[in-house]
């Protein structure tokens, strides 16, 4: 039998860890069930000769080609965009490019502004004082003074430009286009018992060197000092209720698969925008019978990705390869609504320096620009080493019919039912997408690079789960109010990428965890009437 | 698929050491690579290696042409143990290593080239 705890929290990454920490000064018991295990970074990719390999197979970034015990399948074959994301403590900080914008303070009036989709409850300065604790608490790294992004403050110096960054900061001075340097959480110097990178260059499946942040490393040891528990290889199937309409704790499978309930005061859920919706359907009682919060109806629905259109070409100097962290330098120069563009909202841009060896030859070969036989040597010596990549981030706008539900099939290793994606790339997304590769094209030939494809949008470029239980004042049309509680379930919270209201054309791990910070605060000054 | 050249001082694909670790690390993509090779099989009509270069280029052409998703998974299989061969690396300029511990040196490049970007005004869309 369990003990009953005050808090429980679904999900050890990017939001859970954050919230976990935020509440251990509250001295309440806390626990947090993740249904994988703790990383090892000596077994990462980047310290084999195979590390290439593994990108392909257990270390793909998709979970259903991935299919580690810890991971869930998921039914995307109804999206063209499919589902990316790592499962263990750390959760997709694990694997993640640990690029780190933030929402613009206009991402949080898109209503007001430009007359689509709704504005957000709160606003960006609401978050102001979370974003700068949580780039504390990651390790940020960058340079201050964008003067197309909001102001940050990194405690770390930018990353070297290296051989790429000057190649792309001269073609867009050539065009007249904003660039900077990418807020990262690639620490550029030793930063809290962390070692600084030295350019393993295969960041994004995990960090050899734990120079890349991620909540295994940098909130979690906080919060584990602080008193917080954390139960590792514990699935979690369903959230149960009372009587009285309030969540009671929850039903899961611990390590060794023995079904175990955990009674609780309060439970937050923290599984992102796929996994988060997939609870709460799987959540259904007879008080519930559409899912646990979800009188709204809305619990699934307004899936939004981020499409990525990326373009690449190839140039005749040398550029990083896999020499460097992957990502180094964003454009905000298509940020914002330009009616004349003939679609609303915008894009960010991420530069990319290259590809290793391998990852060159595969995809040349896929795209057919790599030839077999008598030529392939000499072609793939212009191709490898010379890559650049220009990839838009298009604003994916709420659109109900994009949506998360149950698979009535397929079912993880333990029986629990899987989520099905439904997804279409809008028309204004396509226009943006559109926009995006044209511009990359100019960029690339500025650069005076050759050889151009595209990727549009990148399949498995499914990296962003946003708004499946979106926030909000009106209970009809959202899933939490403004601090993240459910409207129907005054004990239950939300603090992971599906509360998003709209996704803003930027990555949105920094957003996520200033809100967890932020849900966390708000729940923290209203402890004494937290279920009013 | 890939020919050996003394231009470059490279193995060919079919070199003994790269068709052992081909085989050796397989694992989850022996069943696609089966079905990619019965395919070849299938359109040769014989040992593809007892075909003349015509014919075995026209094979080869209209195997990852129609081969689908088990002729991608076979040339990515060749390509990424091909690409980790020693010889191979050494003749690209690379180390022929795992990137840990080592990692690389990152040159700081060129910063005065943010200069004109720094001289524009601030532009950040207000919200309201």
């Amino acid at each position: 039998m369990n003990q009953p705890v005050d808090v429980l929290i679904i999900g050890a990454g990017a939001s859970g860890a954050a919230v976990a920490w935020s509440l251990a000064e509250t001295k309440m018991h806390i626990l947090c069930l993740d249904q994988g295990g703790w990383m090892k970074q000596a077994e990462y990719p980047s310290t084999g000769r195979d590390w290439e390999a593994k990108f392909y197979g257990e270390w793909s970034t998709s979970p259903n080609i991935r299919g580690r015990p810890e991971d869930y399948p998921i039914n995307d074959d109804n999206s063209p965009i499919k589902v990316v994301n790592f499962n263990g403590v750390g959760g997709s900080t694990i694997m993640y490019t640990a690029h780190w914008p933030r929402l613009h303070p206009s991402d949080f009036k898109v209503k007001t502004l430009d007359g689509v989709a709704d504005d957000w409850p709160i606003d960006y300065d609401a978050l102001t004082p979370f974003f700068e604790e949580n780039d504390r608490m990651m390790g940020v790294s960058g340079l201050s003074g964008d003067p197309k992004s909001p102001l940050t403050h990194p405690p770390m110096p930018p990353q070297p430009l290296g051989l790429s960054g000057p190649l792309i900061g001269k073609a867009m001075n050539k065009l007249g286009w904003h660039w900077w340097p990418s807020d990262t959480t690639v620490a550029t110097t030793d930063y809290e018992g962390r070692a600084r990178c030295i350019n393993l260059g295969h960041c994004t499946p995990a960090c050899a060197q734990g120079a890349k942040a991620s909540t295994d490393i940098t909130y979690w040891p906080h919060a584990i000092r602080a008193g917080v528990e954390l139960k590792t290889h514990c699935r979690v199937r369903e959230i149960t209720t009372n009587e009285h309409g309030m969540a009671s704790g929850v039903v899961y499978y611990d390590q060794d698969g023995v079904e175990q309930f955990q009674a609780a005061e309060v439970v937050i859920i923290a599984c992102n925008g796929v996994g988060t919706p997939r609870l709460l359907l799987n959540s259904a009682s007879g008080k519930f019978p559409n899912g646990l919060a979800n009188s709204s109806g809305l619990v699934g629905k307004n899936l939004m990705f981020h499409p990525y259109a990326q373009i690449y070409g190839f140039v005749k100097e040398p550029t990083d390869s896999n020499r460097a962290p992957p990502t180094c330098l964003w454009s905000k120069e298509f940020y914002d609504t330009d009616i004349s563009r003939g679609f609303v909202r915008g894009y960010g841009i991420q530069f990319g320096r290259g590809a290793g060896p391998v990852f060159e030859a595969v995809a040349s070969e896929q795209k057919g620009i790599l030839p077999w036989g008598k030529d392939h040597h000499r072609v793939f010596r212009k191709l490898n080493g010379h890559r650049l990549h220009v990839s838009a981030i298009c604003e994916d706008l709420p659109e109900e019919h994009n949506r998360v539900t149950l698979d009535p099939v397929l079912k993880d290793s333990h029986g629990i039912p899987a989520p099905r994606i439904d997804y279409t790339i809008s028309e204004n997304s396509r226009k943006m997408m559109e926009h995006g590769l044209a511009r990359g094209r100019e960029i690339l030939e500025a650069a005076g690079a050759s050889d151009i494809c595209t990727n549009s949008p990148i399949p498995w470029g499914g990296w962003h789960l946003l708004g499946t239980a979106r926030m909000g004042t009106d209970p009809q049309r959202s899933v939490v109010n403004e601090w993240g509680r459910s409207h129907d379930v005054k004990n239950l919270f939300i603090v992971d990428g599906s509360v998003f209201v709209t996704s803003g054309g930027v990555n949105p791990t920094s957003t996520i965890q200033a809100i967890a910070l932020y849900v966390a605060d708000q729940m923290k000054q209203r402890l004494a009437n937290l279920f009013d | 698929m890939i020919p050996e050249s003394s231009e470059y001082k490279v193995p060919g694909a079919d070199d003994a050491a790269i068709q052992g670790d081909i085989l050796a690390t397989l694992g989850r993509d022996t069943k696609m690579v089966s079905a990619a090779l019965d395919h070849i099989a299938r359109l040769a009509g014989k040992p593809l290696a007892t075909l003349d270069d015509a014919k075995r280029e026209a094979v080869v052409q209209e195997f990852r042409a129609s081969g689908g998703a088990p002729a991608a998974t076979l040339a990515r299989v060749i390509l990424q143990c091909y690409y980790r061969d020693d010889r191979v690396l050494r003749s690209l300029g690379l180390e022929p290593r795992a990137p840990f511990p080592k990692g690389h040196v990152l040159e700081d490049g060129d910063w005065s080239l943010l200069d004109p970007v720094k001289a524009r005004p601030a532009r950040l869309r207000e919200a309201r």
